[in-house]
């Protein structure tokens, strides 16, 4: 069988390619290795406010799990500093459900005219005759089907960029390890989200508590990969467990559901297109390396590598250079924020406890709304001065 | 020499070993982890899979 274009994954990224791919007239195709979309989920479900709305997405009560008023951001001594509407609302203004999220966004690019295959998964790619052969298995046969155009949105395990030539192996230093629980029965502020941030908590990431009405909420742990110690099989989990025994008002509660996963905080250093394939996604490292959010680059990526896609069907060019329009477009999008959080990420990884603890007393206090980058330099200039040596670097 | 196995009680098909592997030795089929001859056994899985679940074969 052969299509114009075929997008492996139907996550945010995926589905986003699809939607937009098929709305620009395209034959579209896409694939899915799961039974069912969007489950087990691999995210906290957090997103920015902003962030959806510059993806053309109106936020709908079907899959809203809470709206968040603020942050609240811990040291390792428990010094909190508060981050509330705007600034707050940009990292996560809304907890999704994304269970229902993803299935929403398949569907409409399915309603675009995208077609939908479930249970099947991608095992094979040869892209050397101009057009793109790709063998997969469906419901255990194995079958190999043909497009113009390849979209890998394949998410962190992304194998269809490896087929094609781009090696998108993840360090241990740019993954972060992460096992999350949806708790029931916690005590938790409902429009407030947690980070629980330093070393002692999470070496080179955070912990997260991300309310899911009123008594639900994600509870999670990222570890930097390259910050765990070898021959302790199950570390992270350990930490967020221990975490957990530590707070009677999460301790109190009942873990319905764990998942796990990996994020990519890499920042965007891997090749997006070769002759007939397009990257998306986390597949393409497209989350954000200081946060680890990635559900609305997916989306916007996807967009970009969807529109892209649709001209190079009507202009019948699938070469590197015509794809390369959808590079330049997420460059100019958000490779700008990849490339300073990269920075952000870089610095705050070599803090110390004291370091963040520190941060917090200069930060406590504030109203951030009216501090701004620069009042925020000077706020630590004044009460740690140090501290600022450190972030910079030398 | 050694060679990276999953173990299914642990095992929470995240992806995540599959995305760190130097070989390409690991793919997630839906549910089951399977690792290729690929595997050179340099142990970066073991490290990285978050729940304990990547094991010596
Ligand atoms: C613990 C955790 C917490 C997170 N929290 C947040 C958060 O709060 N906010 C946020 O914005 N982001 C968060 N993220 C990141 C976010 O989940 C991802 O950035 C986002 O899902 C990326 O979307 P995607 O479409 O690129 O990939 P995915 O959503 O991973 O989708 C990829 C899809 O491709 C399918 N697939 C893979 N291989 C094949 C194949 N060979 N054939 C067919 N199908 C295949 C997979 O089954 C999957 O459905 C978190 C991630 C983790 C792990
Ligand atoms: S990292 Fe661990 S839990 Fe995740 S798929 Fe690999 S073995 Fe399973
Ligand atoms: S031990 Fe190394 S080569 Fe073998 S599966 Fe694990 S990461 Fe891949």
């Amino acid at each position: 069988m052969r299509y114009d274009i075929i997008v492996v994954g139907a996550g945010p990224g995926g589905s986003s390619a699809a939607l937009h791919a098929a709305r620009n007239g395209a034959e579209v195709l896409l694939l899915e290795k799961r039974q069912e979309i969007g489950s087990p989920i691999r995210c906290a479900e957090g997103v920015g406010k902003k962030g959806l709305a510059g993806c053309g997405i109106k936020p709908d009560p079907k899959w809203i799990a809470s709206e968040m008023k603020g942050a609240k951001l811990h040291s390792p001594s428990d010094v909190v500093v508060e981050l509330s509407g705007e600034l707050a609302g940009n990292e996560v203004g809304y907890v999704l459900e994304r269970k229902i999220f993803d299935r929403e966004l398949a569907m409409t690019a399915a309603e675009a005219g995208a077609e939908i295959l479930m249970k099947t998964m991608a095992t094979d790619l040869i892209l050397d005759e101009g057009y793109a052969k790709l063998k997969v298995l469906t419901g255990g046969d194995k079958m190999e089907l043909e497009a113009d155009l390849i979209i890998a949105a394949d998410g962190v395990e992304s194998k269809t960029a490896r087929w094609a030539g781009i090696d998108t192996t993840l360090k241990p230093s740019d993954v972060e390890s992460c096992v999350q629980y949806l708790m029931a029965g916690v005590e938790c502020e409902p429009d407030y989200t947690h980070f629980y941030i330093g070393p002692s908590y999470s070496p080179g990431g955070y912990i997260w508590v991300f309310p899911k009405g009123c008594s639900k909420a994600n509870v999670g742990i990222g570890v930097q990969g390259s910050k765990i110690p070898r021959n302790e099989g199950g570390f992270v989990k350990n930490l967020l467990d221990k975490f957990i025994e530590k707070h009677p008002a999460l301790s109190k509660g009942k873990k319905l559901e764990i998942i796990a996963g990996g994020v990519p905080v890499s920042g965007p250093k891997y090749e997006t297109v070769v002759d007939n394939l397009m990257v998306v996604g986390d597949a393409a490292r497209h989350a954000d390396p200081a946060t680890g959010g990635g559900i609305i680059n997916a989306i916007r990526g996807g967009r970009l590598a969807g529109e892209v896609g649709a001209q190079a069907v009507k202009e019948r060019d699938f070469s590197r250079t015509f794809l390369s329009r959808y590079e330049k477009a997420w460059k100019e999008d958000f490779g700008k924020s990849l490339e300073r959080n990269l920075i952000i990420k870089n610095a705050l990884t070599k803090l110390e406890d004291s370091d963040f603890n520190d941060l917090a007393d200069s930060l406590s206090g504030y109203r951030f709304e009216e501090l701004g980058l620069l009042g925020l330099i000077d706020a630590i200039q004044e009460k740690h001065p140090e501290l600022l040596d450190a972030l910079i670097g030398e | 020499m050694m060679r990276a196995k999953s173990d299914v009680k642990k095992c929470l098909w995240c992806g995540g070993c599959v995305s760190v592997c130097p070989t390409s030795a690991i793919t997630l089929y839906e549910r089951i982890i399977d690792v290729d001859d690929n595997c050179n056994g340099c142990g970066i899985c073991l490290r990285f899979c978050p729940v304990g679940a990547m094991l010596e074969a």
